[in-house]
C-alpha cells in the first residue's frame, strides 16, 4: 500500500464498501471481482441493473464482470502504468480534469502534466495493445461521472511496477477530483480476511500500530514506557520477501512464522526451500501441518477463528468482532496465549486474561482505535479512525483534507514487465484464484464440497494458442519457466486472453510459485506474481 | 385527515412519502403484515397474496408489498376480509404440495394425493428438514389453518435434485413464491435461476433446466436463505440438524477481506451451518461458497492438536512446557550469538488484530527487533 501512502499519506480502502452504491462510473482493475470478493461483487452487478452506474473494466482476462461492463479494454499484461497515463493524457487534453480540486487540494500537477504528455492514445496503443479510440472513450467515461470509484486488488499491485501502478491510480482519481465524496475514492480489495488489521497492529518492519514510523522517537518512548523495556529499534526491519533469500545466505538464523504458508505462496519457490533449508531455527504456528509447518522444529497447534474471541478489520477499515463458538482441537491454544507463553519464558511479563485486555491496550496505543470498544462494536462494526468513543467512525477519508495535507501527484513513466517472453517462453503467465478456494487451500481443501468443485489445479489457455501447440483440452501439460516446472490440466476458455496463460495458486502439489518471478517492486516488495514468461508442452 | 401523505392504518394516522408501498408504511411503524413472497430490496410481485389488506371503499383487497400508499386511504390489515383470504390462500399453498406438517397426528386422512405420493419418493418418515423454521407453517399455525385433500395440488412430481455438494432442491416443497429467483437475481445478480416461460411447468429452473451443478449458479446459498419452506436446504444440514439443537454465534468470515458478518450454528461443539446475519454491514446477509459452505476444516480430523518438536527428523509430542522452554531458549541463543536482527518474524493476515498486536509486541519488545512482517505482498 505504499504507492498510496505516497499519494494520500495513508494506504487503506478511502471509502466503504456501500459507497459502491452511489458511484456513477465503477473503474474496476486487477482484480477478479466475483471470484475472489463475491459479496462486493454484488454491489457493482446491483448497481448495473439499476442502471444508475457504468462499469468500466479494465482486465486482459474475459472475467465474469465483463458481461456487465459499458465498457471492456484488455490491456497487454504489465502494462498499467501506460493505460492509466494514456487516459490522463486524453483527460488532461480533453480539459475534463476538476480544476478547482487539482488547484486546492493537491501538488505536483505540472510534473504529471509533462509526463502523461507523450502518452497519446496511439502511443498507448502499441504499447497496451488497447484501441486509441478505446482510450479516449474510456477516459472521458471516468472523467465525465461525478463520482468514479476505483477498485483493485492484486492484479495491480503484483507486478515489480507494483507501486507506480497504485500512484498511477491515485493520480487518476485526484485528477478528477474523486477523493473524499461518497461513491468516490480508490480502493484496494485485500485479499485475506484481516490483512488490514495486521497492517494497522504493527505487522510491518517499518511501523509501529497505526503507521507510526520506528524511526519516530516519540513512538519508541511512548511504547517503551508501556511495555516496560528500553531500547527499542529504531532500525526499520526486514520485510518477508527480504527475509528469505538472507536466510539463504544465512543472515537470517531463525523465523517464528504464524499461520502463514511461505513454501506454497512464495514467488520462486525452488529458491524458497533451500532458504528455509538453511536456518537454524524455524518454529510455526499453524491450525494444520502446512507445508511451511512440515520444514519446523517447533510446532505449535493454534486455535481458528471460531474458537477465539478478537477483532478483524475488513478491507473498508471496519473493525468487527469475532466470536468463540466452539473450543479449539485437543491442547490447541490461541495466538496469543501462544505467543504469552514464549515470551513468558524468555523472561518478559506478558500475562493478558482475555482478548478484549489486548484490545484495551491496542486503544492506548493505536491513535486509530482508541474509540474502538468492545461494547461499540458489538452490533455493528466502526470505520477506523475512530479517535474517542463518541467518534462515529470514518466511512469515507480524505473529505476535506491529506493526511499529508495536499494529494501528491507522481509523474511515473512506463516501465516494462522484468521478464519478457521470448522464444523460448513464449507466453506470458499469470496467476490468481478461484472461487470455490482460498490461498493456498490450508482450509478451503479440507472441504470436501470445496474440493468436489474445484478438484484440481488448471492452466487456462485460449483456444487459439492451444490450437497451436496442438494441445488438447483436459489433457495433461506441462508448463516451465526459467525457474522450475509443473505438470497441471489443460482448460480451454473464453476467458484466456491469447498470449497469455493463468494458473490459481490454490495447489501446492502442483505450486505454480515454482515458476513465478521472485523480482521485487523496489519499493513495496512486492513480487511480480503476474507476469512471468513461460512454455507449454504435452506431459510425457 | 386532510393533511398531504398521510394514511392510516387500523386507525392510526401516519405519514409517508411519494412513492412507499402499504408495506413498507406499515413496516416502519411496527405493524406487522405478514408477507411470503416479499423479499427486501427486490422488485416486489405480489404474487402470493398473503399480504392483502382491505382498504375503505375498495371492493378488492389489494397486495401491501406492491400498492403504493395514497393520501388519506384508509387500510385494515386484519379485517374479517382479509383474515378469510388469507386463510384461503393459506389452504392452497398447503395443498398444493408436501406441506402436511400442521396435519395433527400421522393419520394420513388429510393429506392430498401428491403428498401421499411424494412421501412414498421420498423414503423417509421424518419431519420436513425445516420442521419449526419454516414461514408458511408459522403461517398456517398463526391463521390456523390446514390443508385441503380435496383440492387437487401439482400434478406432477419433479424429482429431487441433490447431485452438487451444497444444495438440495425438494421441488415437492416449493410454493413458487419466486423469492429465490430474485434472491439470485436481484441480489447476488449470479442470474442461474428463473421461472420457467412455460406457465404450466410448477418448477423454478436453470436456463436449460439442468441441475446446478451444471448451471452457472455459483453456490453462494442466497436462495436457501431466502427460500420460506423447505424447497431449498442445505445438503449437510437436510434431516440431521434441527434449528432447536442449535445455538447462534455472531462472528465475522475468516477468508476474504469483505468480512461479511455470519452467524455460526453450534450442535455439540461443532459448527454444523453457517447463515449471513441479515440487515448488518457490510454483506446485509449475504455470503459466498465459502463463507457459507467452508467451514468444515475447522472441525477437520487434520487439526494439530498438540506441540510438536522435530527430533531427528521426525516429530514427537510434547507439552507446551517442553516446546515453550525450547523455543525460548534457542531464540535467546541466536540472540546472543547473532544479534537480534537475525530473527524474523511472519505475523498473519489470517488472525485477530489482538493477536497481531501480542505478535508486534512480542517482536520488538522482546525478540528486539522490527523483522516482522505478514504475507499480504504475497
Ligand atoms: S446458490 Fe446462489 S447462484 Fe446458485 S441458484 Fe442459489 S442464489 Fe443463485
Ligand atoms: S462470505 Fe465470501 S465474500 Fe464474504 S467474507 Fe467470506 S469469503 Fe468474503
Amino acid at each position: 500500500m505504499a504507492g498510496l501512502a505516497a499519494a494520500f499519506g495513508s494506504g487503506a480502502m478511502t471509502n466503504s464498501i456501500e459507497d459502491l452504491e452511489d458511484a456513477d462510473v465503477i473503474l474496476v482493475t486487477g482484480s477478479n471481482t466475483t471470484e475472489n470478493h463475491p459479496v462486493l461483487s454484488s454491489f457493482i452487478k446491483r448497481a448495473f441493473l439499476r442502471k444508475t452506474t457504468k462499469l468500466l473494466l479494465v482486465d486482459p482476462r474475459k472475467i465474469k464482470l465483463a458481461e456487465f461492463a459499458h465498457q471492456w479494454i484488455q490491456p497487454n499484461l504489465g502494462t498499467d502504468v501506460a493505460w492509466i497515463n494514456g487516459l490522463m493524457h486524453v483527460i488532461i487534453k480533453e480539459n475534463l480534469h476538476d480544476k478547482d480540486f487539482v488547484e486546492k487540494r493537491t501538488e505536483g500537477f505540472e510534473e504529471l502534466k509533462a509526463v502523461v504528455e507523450k502518452f497519446n492514445p496511439e502511443y498507448v496503443e502499441k504499447i497496451t495493445g488497447i484501441k486509441a479510440s478505446e482510450i479516449i472513450s474510456a477516459a472521458k467515461l471516468f472523467a465525465q461521472a461525478k463520482a468514479g470509484c476505483i477498485i483493485y486488488c492484486m492484479g495491480i499491485t503484483q507486478h515489480t511496477t507494483g507501486t507506480d501502478n497504485v500512484k498511477s491510480l491515485a493520480n487518476l482519481s485526484m485528477l478528477c477530483g474523486n477523493l473524499g465524496i461518497r461513491g468516490g475514492g480508490v480502493n484496494p480489495l485485500r485479499g485475506q480476511n484481516n490483512v488490514q488489521g495486521a497492517c494497522d497492529m504493527g505487522g510491518l518492519p517499518n511501523v509501529f500500530t497505526a503507521y507510526q514510523p520506528v524511526t519516530n522517537k516519540d513512538a519508541r518512548l511512548k511504547l517503551e514506557e508501556l511495555w516496560g523495556v528500553k531500547d527499542l529499534s529504531d532500525k526499520p526491519g526486514l520485510t518477508a520477501t527480504q527475509m528469505v533469500p538472507l536466510a539463504h545466505d544465512k543472515i537470517v538464523k531463525a523465523l517464528y512464522i504464524i499461520g502463514e504458508n511461505p513454501l506454497v505462496s512464495d514467488p520462486d519457490l525452488n529458491h524458497a526451500k533451500k532458504s528455509f533449508d538453511n536456518l537454524d531455527f524455524l518454529v510455526v504456528q499453524d491450525i494444520f501441518m502446512t507445508e511451511t509447518a512440515q520444514a519446523a522444529d517447533v510446532v505449535f497447534p493454534s486455535a481458528c477463528f471460531a474458537e477465539k474471541d478478537g477483532t478483524f478489520s475488513n478491507t473498508e477499515r471496519r473493525v468487527q468482532r469475532i466470536r468463540k463458538a466452539v473450543n479449539p482441537p485437543g491442547d490447541a491454544k490461541t495466538d496469543w496465549e501462544i505467543l504469552s507463553g514464549v515470551a513468558q519464558k524468555m523472561g518478559y511479563n506478558m500475562d493478558y486474561k482475555c482478548a478484549e485486555d489486548i484490545m484495551d491496550e491496542i486503544r492506548i496505543t493505536t491513535p486509530s482505535y482508541k474509540g474502538i470498544t468492545y461494547q461499540r462494536i458489538e452490533k455493528t462494526g466502526l470505520h477506523w479512525p475512530c479517535p474517542d468513543e463518541n467518534h462515529p467512525g470514518t466511512p469515507i477519508l480524505h473529505t476535506s483534507q491529506f493526511p499529508r495535507g495536499k494529494g501528491l501527484f507522481h509523474a511515473i513513466d512506463f516501465i516494462p514487465p522484468a521478464e519478457q517472453t521470448d522464444d523460448k517462453y513464449p507466453l506470458y503467465l499469470t496467476t490468481g484464484r478461484i472461487i470455490y478456494h482460498y490461498h493456498t487451500g490450508t482450509m478451503t481443501r479440507k472441504v470436501d464440497g470445496l474440493n468436489e468443485q474445484a478438484p484440481e489445479n488448471f492452466v487456462e489457455i485460449s483456444s487459439k494458442d492451444a490450437n497451436q501447440l496442438d494441445l488438447k483440452n483436459n489433457s495433461m501439460v506441462k508448463v516451465a519457466s526459467r525457474r522450475g516446472t509443473i505438470e497441471v490440466r489443460l482448460k480451454i476458455s473464453e476467458k484466456a486472453k491469447q498470449g497469455t496463460i493463468f494458473i490459481p495458486f490454490h495447489f501446492a502439489e502442483s505450486a505454480v510459485n515454482l515458476l513465478t518471478n521472485a523480482a521485487l517492486d523496489p519499493v513495496s516488495k512486492i513480487p511480480e506474481f503476474k507476469v512471468c514468461a513461460v512454455n507449454l508442452s504435452a506431459a510425457a | 385527515m386532510n393533511n398531504p401523505n398521510k394514511i392510516s392504518i387500523n386507525g392510526n394516522f401516519f405519514s409517508f412519502v411519494q412513492g412507499e408501498t402499504i408495506l413498507s408504511v406499515a413496516k416502519k411503524n411496527c405493524i406487522e403484515i405478514p408477507t411470503l413472497c416479499y423479499l427486501k430490496n427486490t422488485t416486489p410481485s405480489g404474487s402470493c397474496n398473503i399480504c392483502v389488506v382491505e382498504i375503505e371503499g375498495s371492493a378488492d383487497l389489494v397486495t401491501a408489498c406492491t400498492t403504493l400508499a395514497e393520501n388519506n386511504m384508509e387500510i385494515h390489515t386484519e379485517s374479517v376480509k382479509v383474515i378469510e383470504s388469507r386463510k384461503s390462500t393459506l389452504t392452497a399453498l398447503l395443498s398444493s404440495g408436501n406441506h402436511n406438517c400442521s396435519i395433527c397426528g400421522t393419520s394420513s386422512s388429510g393429506w392430498t394425493d401428491f403428498q401421499l405420493k411424494v412421501h412414498k419418493e421420498d423414503k423417509t418418515s421424518q419431519l420436513c428438514p425445516v420442521w419449526g423454521d419454516c414461514r408458511l407453517q408459522d403461517l398456517a399455525y398463526r391463521y390456523q389453518v390446514t390443508g385441503n385433500p380435496d383440492i387437487k395440488g401439482f400434478d406432477k412430481v419433479y424429482p429431487l435434485e441433490d447431485v452438487n455438494p451444497f444444495i438440495v432442491r425438494d421441488f415437492s416443497r416449493c410454493i413458487m413464491c419466486g423469492r429465490c429467483v430474485k434472491a439470485c437475481r436481484e441480489i447476488q445478480v449470479n442470474n442461474a435461476i428463473n421461472f420457467s416461460d412455460n406457465k404450466s411447468i410448477k418448477k423454478i429452473i436453470t436456463p436449460e433446466d439442468n441441475n446446478l451443478k451444471n448451471s452457472d449458479c455459483v453456490f453462494c446459498g442466497e436462495c436457501i436463505q431466502a427460500c420460506p419452506v423447505g424447497a431449498l436446504v442445505e445438503k449437510d444440514v437436510r434431516y440431521s440438524t434441527r434449528p432447536w439443537e442449535t445455538k447462534k454465534v455472531k462472528t465475522t468470515c475468516s477468508y476474504c477481506g469483505v468480512g461479511c458478518q455470519i452467524y455460526l450454528h453450534v450442535k455439540d461443539n461443532q459448527v454444523v451451518k453457517v447463515t449471513g446475519v441479515e440487515g448488518n454491514p457490510p454483506n446485509y446477509g449475504s455470503l459466498c461458497v465459502k463463507g457459507r459452505f467452508g467451514f468444515n476444516f475447522i472441525q477437520s480430523q487434520d487439526r494439530l492438536t498438540t506441540p510438536l518438536i522435530k527430533e531427528n527428523g521426525t516429530f514427537k509430542e510434547a507439552s507446551w512446557e517442553e516446546a515453550f522452554e525450547l523455543v525460548a531458549n534457542k531464540l535467546k541463543e541466536i540472540q546472543k550469538n547473532h544479534g537480534s536482527d537475525s530473527i524474523g518474524v511472519l505475523t498473519s493476515a489470517r488472525v485477530s488484530n489482538e493477536e497481531n498486536y501480542v505478535a508486534h509486541k512480542f517482536c520488538r519488545a522482546v525478540l528486539k527487533t522490527n523483522n516482522i512482517d505478514h504475507c499480504a505482498r504475497l
